[in-house]
């Protein structure tokens, strides 16, 4: 088998992880080392794939052969894709190829499992240690680790790794249980914890060379994510977003990042048969942005009641919907509201809001002034209150109101992927 | 009126500006227009008014940053733009211009650098290198071909290098061209497209990947158009792809649906597999035995990890157990662990941990005479207010309740069993009630306690405070008095027992 042959078997069976950020390293560059590469700052999306995922990395495993039953899972060991492994030099190679040429910011590399779980992070571990080590590369590297992992092996991959990451997979541990019977929440939490704790002590380490020595080394990775799937167990929304607030919390992740179960070829007999809505995962990361930075609690934001108990309203926005059923909060003054609840205001951003507050220091805001600032009326008209504008006309209490909101049937279907980069961020 | 042509250079600008700032001219007066970098520079068309007004121009740095940026972009009219919102800054005592998003000159300018940064990102993100040899030292040498839309390959320049300092690079565009030889950044006149090489024999392995990394069964077109514009393509080796991915995209997913699904197999003869399955298995336990008698401490650590007696083990990590020399005279119990110690899995790691191991020590007591744990095992929180990323704790202590003491107490009354002490030190409330009676308070009953308790111990009970108590107390003197009066508690706890 030659390398592209590899490489195509490889890629496709990494592609269904969803996380592809290259953000949040420490800034660094080669300017005095013998390699290439840096990081630090947003990270940069180097190409689009049609399916609307920005190609940032080469994402690749290090072989598909697993001996997991994921059922979820290309990989698995009941599926019947033809099976690759690239050798450690195979992989550092089109690493460093691709970076020179500027395809890429860096690596993320995942495995099957082989064997057990120590002896394949050896091998992710391998590739990048020599890609560091061996040839200076100071782009970005995203390991995957396996919580079943030696503690000292993580520890080594967060030595190189920019990021690791353990995927979480399904938010509970009946989903799980089902459908990866070789996963395990706890072990997958503990190790999380574990990370945590590991970056956290980095952070004093470094705060101690800072103090004492100038130049600070690299000591371990910066953030961990995970990923989980949704729709391909019976977990409603509320439980997905709750299991999240759980990894937000305890170990701090940077991000979850969820991935609406797709069909894969060689599926198994176990999954539905349909796949979910891509709607619903584009909910599922508004209602993620809206917990991470608009200081929303977990649980305002799927109803408690009704028909859509705990779950997310496909047609309309999560922070649209909670305002719709909290109305008695509204109209919010856009000239007295405190940042809080400027937050809370369907239609507008974080950065809208941080836009607001210095320009009212010094005139009182008015509708033209929202529509200067790029803010669509359309949402947020009924909710806010200026000096020259009062909500009352436009009956906050109707019925109708809703109404004005849900997408034409024939929108539905476009209206999510339209909206630029929010598809990829979540920002509401 | 002033005609004034400048170069594509900020600095050019700024000195012009400045001068004329100084001398007070108006924006109304000045005509700004951009020139080659060898034409003639300053017309005058008429007489300027000049006012002479030599008075100190001051301009916030903020403006300057935003200037320059602005100052990259290709439509002719931001040396206008930027000399009349200098002017309004610097004279027309609008200092606080720059906060006002809602001005339209200040709109103008942020759109206009929003368009430079993106220009300069895209840039980052779509340069392509070609490889066209190695040098005679052995480095390899790359040329590129980009378009940009503004003037940004000076701007852009810093990051290539600092990216691609162990090659050597070139970037031609039509209009500058940049190049990198290990030691120095060298700038020379744009060129045409035929310059750069047209091929690359990696080009082939990268839309090989990018063939693979799509996924078919999620066409988002408007997604990546928006992020990839297609302006953008036309220099992008794997762009050429996109329309064939696109087309057959419907078909490769009716054909992978209409594949027979595969059943699971069985699992192959794996010892590792086998322990995982076994693990996964024994992870519930939904009721704490009665008695430890028949088990040892381990065996009862082991049993306490699986527990699920009440709901607490849901939100936390793991099961704390408690810790130390199994022949212990001295067993400490605290209250619940924090979060800390429910990522660490071990009792008093945390902020009060330090503080309990600085007062034992202070004490004489140390950490090997002792067996350490915890009245409830599991560690029960709250949310924090506000955003879930961001600093500060995320998980706040939160007060077990009865229910959820009375639940975890046999795993406690094993370890007082197996360990047989000689004192139990309790800290704080919770611990003390555990152990002592429902009802027990501190401080009003704090030391060593006389009468009856509900674990039925025969040996010294002392209940004292919990150390993040300690913590909590700002005052330095009386934290001081706080720390002395605990430490004294614990040096009774080790009279007793020697
Ligand atoms: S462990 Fe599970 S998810 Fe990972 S490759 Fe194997 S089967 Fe797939
Ligand atoms: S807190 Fe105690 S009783 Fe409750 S689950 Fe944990 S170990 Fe069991």
């Amino acid at each position: 088998m030659n390398l592209a042959q590899k490489l195509e078997i490889l890629a496709d069976a990494a592609k269904y992880d969803a996380s592809c950020a290259s953000s949040g390293a420490k800034r660094r560059d080669s300017s005095n080392g013998k390699g290439v590469g840096s990081a630090g700052g947003a990270g940069i999306c180097h190409s689009y794939s049609p399916d609307g995922r920005c190609i940032s990395l080469l994402k690749i495993l290090l072989t598909n052969v697993c001996i997991y039953d994921c059922q979820y899972c290309i990989n698995r060991r009941s599926s019947d894709v033809a099976r690759a492994r690239f050798t450690a030099e195979e992989a550092i190679r089109l690493t460093l190829d691709f970076y020179k040429r500027n395809y890429i910011e860096g690596l993320f590399l995942s495995s099957g499992i082989v064997r057990n779980a120590d002896f394949t992070m050896e091998q992710v571990v391998r590739v990048a240690r020599e890609l560091r080590e061996t040839h200076d590369f100071r782009g970005y590297i995203h390991l995957k680790t396996i919580p079943e992992a030696s503690q000292e092996l993580i520890e080594e991959a967060g030595k190189y790794a920019d990021r690791i990451s353990i995927n979480i997979e399904l938010p509970s541990e009946k989903g799980l249980r089902e459908l990866a019977p070789e996963k395990n929440l706890r072990r997958t939490q503990e190790a999380m914890g574990g990370i945590r704790q590991r970056i956290e002590g980095s952070k004093e380490e470094k705060k101690h060379y800072a103090k004492h020595h100038r130049a600070t080394p690299r000591i371990y990775a910066s953030g961990q994510s995970t990923q989980m799937i949704v729709g391909a167990d019976a977990s409603d929304d509320s439980s997905i977003l709750k299991r999240s607030d759980h990894l937000y919390r305890g170990y701090r992740l940077r991000r979850v990042y969820y991935s609406a179960f797709s069909p894969i070829p060689a599926s198994s007999s176990v999954l539905p048969a349909k796949a979910p809505p891509l709607v619903r995962e584009h909910r599922l990361y508004q209602a993620d942005w809206l917990m991470r930075f608009y200081g929303f609690n977990v649980g305002e934001l799927t109803p408690s009641e009704g028909a859509l108990k705990g779950n997310l309203d496909l047609d309309l926005d999560p922070k649209l919907s909670w305002a719709l059923r909290n109305r008695e909060q509204f109209p919010i003054n856009i000239n007295r509201a405190s940042r809080e609840e400027l937050l809370r205001i369907p239609g507008i951003g974080v950065r809208s809001v941080d836009r607001i507050l210095k320009v009212r220091r010094w005139s009182a805001v008015r509708l033209e002034d929202l529509t200067r600032l790029r803010i669509s009326l359309r949402k947020c008209l009924p909710f806010i209150e200026t000096i020259d504008h009062n909500p009352v006309r436009l009956n906050l209490d109707g019925d109708r109101l809703k109404e004005r909101f849900l997408p034409k049937p024939e929108q539905l279907e476009f209206d999510f992927s339209a909206s630029r980069s929010s598809a990829l961020t979540g920002e509401v | 009126m002033i005609s004034v042509a400048i170069e594509q250079s900020f600095d050019s600008w700024r000195s012009r500006a400045r001068e004329f700032l100084q001398k007070g001219i108006s924006p109304s007066e000045i005509l700004w227009s951009s020139r080659e970098a060898c034409q003639d520079e300053l017309f005058h068309m008429g007489e300027a008014s000049e006012k002479r007004d030599r008075s100190h121009v001051r301009i916030p740095k903020a403006f300057f940053d935003l200037a320059e940026t602005v100052a990259c972009h290709r439509e002719e009219e931001r040396w206008a733009l930027l000399y009349s919102l200098a002017w309004r800054i610097s004279r027309g005592g609008e200092r606080h211009l720059l906060s006002l998003e809602t001005d339209r000159e200040i709109r103008r300018a942020h759109a206009m650098a929003k368009d430079v940064r993106r220009d300069c990102h895209k840039m980052r993100a779509f340069v392509r290198f070609r490889k066209v040899g190695e040098s005679a030292t052995g480095r390899e040498q790359f040329v590129s071909w980009f378009e940009p839309f503004h003037h940004i390959v000076e701007r852009n320049a810093g990051f290539f290098r600092g990216r691609f300092t162990g090659m050597d690079w070139s970037i031609l565009t039509p209009e500058k061209c940049v190049h990198w030889d290990g030691k120095e950044l060298h700038f020379t006149e744009g060129v045409s497209k035929s310059y750069a090489p047209d091929d690359d024999e990696l080009e082939d392995l990268w839309r090989t990947y990018y063939r693979n990394i799509f996924n078919p069964a999620r066409l988002k077109l408007n997604a990546m158009r928006a992020e990839m514009p297609v302006k953008y393509w036309k220099n992008l080796p794997e762009a050429p792809l996109i329309r064939e991915l696109t087309n057959s995209a419907s078909y490769r997913v009716n054909q992978m649906v209409d594949r027979t699904a595969l059943t699971p197999k069985d699992r192959p003869k794996s010892s590792y597999l086998d322990g995982l399955h076994e693990s996964n298995e024994s992870l519930t336990l939904s009721q704490v035995p009665g008695s430890i008698a028949p088990y040892t401490l381990d065996e009862w650590r082991e049993m306490a990890s699986c527990c699920r007696a009440c709901p607490l083990w849901e939100s936390a990590t793991q099961t704390v157990f408690g810790e130390g020399n199994p022949n212990a005279e001295i067993m400490i119990i605290g209250e619940q662990p924090g979060d800390q110690e429910d990522l660490a899995g071990r009792p008093f790691v945390g902020p009060a941990g330090k503080l309990l191991n600085d007062a034992l020590s202070a004490a004489e007591i140390g950490r090997g005479e002792l067996y350490i744990t915890n009245a409830v095992k599991h560690f029960k929180w709250k949310p924090s207010k506000g955003s879930v990323s961001g600093r500060g704790p995320k998980r706040l202590h939160d007060k077990a309740n009865r229910n959820e003491m009375k639940a975890c107490r046999p795993w406690l009354l094993g370890e007082i069993a197996k360990i047989q002490p000689s004192t139990i030190i309790t800290l704080g409330n919770t611990a003390a009630q555990s152990v002592i009676r429902q009802d027990f308070r501190i401080p009003s009953e704090r030391g060593v306690v006389k009468g009856p308790n509900d674990v039925g111990f025969g040996g010294k009970i002392i209940a004292t405070v919990h150390p993040s108590y300690l913590l909590r107390v700002r005052d330095r003197k009386e934290k001081e008095a706080e720390m002395r009066r605990f430490v004294d508690e614990l040096r009774l706890a080790g009279d007793f027992s020697h």
